[in-house]
C-alpha cells in the first residue's frame, strides 16, 4: 500500500512562490499526471515528493508514513529524470543494479532482477554495453529498468518521454503505460504534453502558476474544466470562449444566438465550448470563415466569432469557402459556462 | 592566399616557439647528457650514479613526492568538495584557498624558514608558552627527519591549490542529476562521492595528479630554504653538478633522469587512469 498525501505544501525559493498550499492525494497504483506548462510548479512539487526538494511548509505522507523530513533514499521511491541520469562509468547492468547493490542485496538476486527487468524493457542485449553506447530510447529504457528493477512502492517520472523523437515517444508511452500498469505502483508522471497525460493518467492534476487546478479523470478533465485556465490549456485545439450577456434569467444572448444558461445574478458570462462540438446549420453563432486547414478526416475552420477567434472542427465534406458566413450550432450538453472575474466553471 | 596553406601557416608561430625554446635546447641538454669532449659516452650518467649523494638524492625526492602527494591529493579532494558544494562565498573560499598558489615557491620556503628557524615563530611560541627553555635546532643537519616534514609542510601549503583548483573545475562538470539519481536510489553521501564523484572526477584527478607528481619531482626552491643540502634532492643536486661542481655534462644527465622520471610516472597515471572512450560523460 503506497497512498501519498501531499498536504498543504508550499515552496518558495527568495521572494518567488513555485507552490501555494497543494494539497494532493494519490491513491494506491494509482497513475497520477502532473500536466502543466513549464514554470507551473509541476517538477518542484515532483522533487519534494522525492525528497530532493524541501517544502517550505506542509507535509508529504507516502503508505501512511511522513517522509518530509526523511531523506530521499529512505522513502521508497525510485525516480525516472528527464535526461535519463543514466550513470557513464557503468554498464547498463551495474546501472540498473546501483540502487539494489545500495540496499545490498545478494548477487543472486541482484541478478535476478536485473535480468528480469531487462527483459520487461527489451534491453537483454545491451546489458554490457555503456551508455555512451546507447541511443536516447535506450538510455530511457535504462533509466525505467532502474527504477523498476527497486521494486519501489512510488516511481516518480519528471518528463521522462520529452528527450525523445515523436515516433519512440509514442512507443514508449504505450510500453510504460503496460509495464507500470503490471508492476502495481503509484506513479507520479510530469509532463507538459497533454496527449502524454490523457493517454497514461488515471487521474489529471492539471497545474497553473503553482496551484491544482483540476485534478480528475482525463474525460472529466476534458470534458468538465474546472476552470477556464483548463479549457484553454487541454485540447488541440482548444476550447472557445466567447462572452455572453444576460437575456432574461437563465437565458444568455451568446454571438446571436440565445441560449438557457445558469440563472445568475450577473450581467457578464463566459460561454465555452469544445471545437468539435458544433455543427454547421441554420441556427447558430454567428461565424465568418478566416481560414479553412483540411485535415483528412476533419476540416478545422478558424472563424471570426464576435470579434474574437473561434475554431470548429467540421466534416470534411462540408463545402466552405473563406469569406462565408456560418451558424455553427452548439451541441447543448457539451456547453458550459465560465465566471468571468474567477474564471472558475459554473 | 590558398585556403590550404593558411592553417599551416597560423600554427607557424606556435610551432616556431616550441622548436626555438623547447625542442632545441632539449637536443642540446640531450647531446651533452651523452658526450664528454665530443665523443659518445655513458660516463655522465654513471658519474652521477656513482656520487656518494646520489642514493639519498633519489630517496628523498621519491620519497618527498610519494607523501606529498597522496595528502595534498586527500586535501584538494576534500577542499574540492567543500568549495563546490558551498551556495555563497564559493569564489571568496576558492580565492582564499589559492593564495599560496601566489607566492613564489622559494619565498614559500622563506616563509617556513621563518616558522622554523632557531630564532623562527615556532621557537617563539613554544618559549613563551614555557614547553621549551631554550630555542630548539628544528632544521639542524642532524634533524633530517624535521627537515622533512617542515619541507613537506611548506609543499602542502604551497602546492596544494593547483589541484584543488582543478578538481573543483572537473566537479563542475559533473551533471547534478546523478547526484540526484545517486541519491534517490539510496546512496549515502559518501557512497556518492565514492561511487560517482571520483569515478566520473577520473579524468582531472589525471591531470592534477600528474601535474602536481611532476612538480613534486622538481621540488628544488623549497628545499634549498629549509634544508640547504642536508636533504639533497634531484633538482638541487642538479644544480648542484652545474654551478658547483661546474659538470655541464653530468648536470644534463641529471635534468635527464628528471625528465624520464617525469615521463614514467606520466605514462603510469595517463594508463591507471584512462577513462574507456565509451564510458566518458
Amino acid at each position: 500500500m503506497a497512498e501519498i498525501a501531499i498536504k498543504g505544501v508550499a515552496k518558495r525559493f527568495g521572494g518567488f512562490t513555485a507552490l501555494h498550499q497543494v494539497d494532493l492525494t494519490i491513491s494506491d497504483q494509482e497513475f497520477m499526471v502532473l500536466l502543466g506548462a513549464s514554470g507551473c510548479g509541476k517538477t518542484t512539487l515532483l522533487r519534494i515528493v522525492a525528497g530532493l526538494e524541501r517544502p517550505s511548509q506542509g507535509e508529504v505522507w507516502i503508505g501512511g508514513r511522513r517522509v518530509d523530513h526523511l531523506p530521499p533514499r529512505e522513502r521508497g521511491i525510485a525516480m525516472v529524470f528527464q535526461n535519463y541520469a543514466v550513470f557513464p562509468h557503468l554498464t547498463v547492468f551495474e546501472n540498473i543494479a546501483f540502487g539494489l547493490r545500495m540496499k545490498k542485496l545478494p548477487q543472486q538476486e541482484v541478478e535476478r532482477r536485473v535480468n528480469r527487468t531487462a527483459e520487461l524493457m527489451h534491453i537483454e542485449q545491451l546489458l554490457k554495453r555503456y551508455s555512451g553506447q546507447l541511443s536516447g530510447g535506450q538510455r530511457q529504457r535504462v533509466a525505467v529498468a532502474r527504477a523498476l528493477a527497486m521494486e519501489p512502492d512510488v516511481i516518480l517520472m519528471d518528463e521522462p518521454l520529452s528527450n525523445l523523437d515523436a515516433l519512440l515517444r509514442l512507443e514508449m508511452r504505450a510500453e510504460l503505460k503496460g509495464v507500470l500498469a503490471a508492476s502495481k505502483t503509484t506513479t507520479i508522471y510530469v509532463t507538459h504534453d497533454q496527449v502524454e497525460a490523457m493517454s497514461l493518467a488515471d487521474r489529471i492534476a492539471v497545474m497553473h502558476q503553482g496551484r491544482i487546478v483540476q485534478a480528475a479523470s482525463p474525460v472529466e478533465v476534458y470534458r468538465n474544466p474546472a476552470a477556464r485556465f483548463v479549457g484553454s490549456f487541454i485540447g488541440n485545439p482548444p476550447m472557445n470562449f466567447i462572452p455572453a450577456t444576460k437575456a432574461a434569467n437563465g437565458s444568455w444572448t451568446v454571438a446571436g444566438l440565445t441560449l438557457p444558461g445558469p440563472s445568475l445574478d450577473k450581467q457578464k458570462l463566459e460561454f465555452a465550448i469544445r471545437p468539435e462540438d458544433v455543427d454547421a446549420g441554420a441556427e447558430g453563432l454567428h461565424a465568418t470563415v478566416r481560414v479553412i486547414e483540411p485535415l483528412g478526416p476533419h476540416t478545422l475552420v478558424t472563424c471570426d466569432v464576435e470579434g474574437g477567434l473561434f475554431r470548429a472542427i467540421l466534416d470534411s465534406n462540408a463545402s466552405i469557402q473563406v469569406g462565408d458566413d456560418l451558424r455553427l450550432a452548439p451541441k447543448p450538453d457539451r456547453i458550459r459556462w465560465f465566471d468571468p472575474e474567477t474564471t472558475n466553471a459554473l | 592566399m590558398h585556403g590550404k596553406a593558411l592553417p599551416y601557416l597560423l600554427l607557424m608561430p606556435a610551432t616556431l616557439f616550441l622548436w626555438i625554446f623547447f625542442l632545441y635546447p632539449f637536443a642540446l641538454v640531450a647531446f651533452e647528457a651523452v658526450t664528454r669532449d665530443g665523443a659518445f659516452t655513458l660516463d655522465n650518467f654513471r658519474t652521477m650514479a656513482g656520487s656518494w649523494k646520489f642514493p639519498a638524492t633519489v630517496r628523498n625526492t621519491l620519497l618527498l613526492a610519494a607523501i606529498v602527494v597522496p595528502i595534498q591529493l586527500t586535501m584538494a579532494l576534500l577542499m574540492a568538495s567543500v568549495v563546490s558544494r558551498l551556495e555563497t562565498g564559493r569564489s571568496a573560499a576558492l580565492y582564499v584557498f589559492a593564495i599560496p598558489l601566489g607566492i613564489s615557491d622559494l619565498a614559500a620556503g622563506l616563509i617556513w624558514l621563518a616558522i622554523f628557524d632557531q630564532s623562527g615563530f615556532l621557537n617563539t611560541l613554544l618559549s613563551s608558552l614555557g614547553v621549551v627553555d631554550r630555542p630548539v635546532m628544528f632544521l639542524g643537519y642532524q634533524s633530517k627527519l624535521t627537515i622533512f616534514i617542515a619541507v613537506a609542510l611548506a609543499e602542502i601549503w604551497r602546492a596544494t591549490a593547483i589541484m584543488m583548483v582543478i578538481l573543483v573545475a572537473g566537479m563542475g562538470l559533473i551533471p547534478k542529476e546523478y547526484y540526484e539519481a545517486a541519491e534517490v536510489f539510496g546512496a549515502s553521501p559518501w557512497q556518492r562521492f565514492v561511487r560517482i564523484t571520483l569515478p566520473l572526477l577520473r579524468p582531472s584527478l589525471q591531470t592534477a595528479i600528474i601535474l602536481r607528481v611532476i612538480l613534486a619531482f622538481e621540488v628544488f626552491a623549497v628545499v634549498a630554504a629549509l634544508g640547504g643540502t642536508n636533504l639533497p634532492v634531484l633538482m638541487g643536486e642538479t644544480y648542484n653538478w652545474q654551478f658547483t661542481l661546474q659538470d655541464r655534462n653530468v648536470a644534463a644527465a641529471s635534468a635527464l633522469l628528471i625528465l624520464a622520471i617525469s615521463i614514467g610516472f606520466t605514462l603510469f597515471f595517463l594508463r591507471v587512469l584512462r577513462v574507456p572512450k565509451e564510458a566518458r560523460i
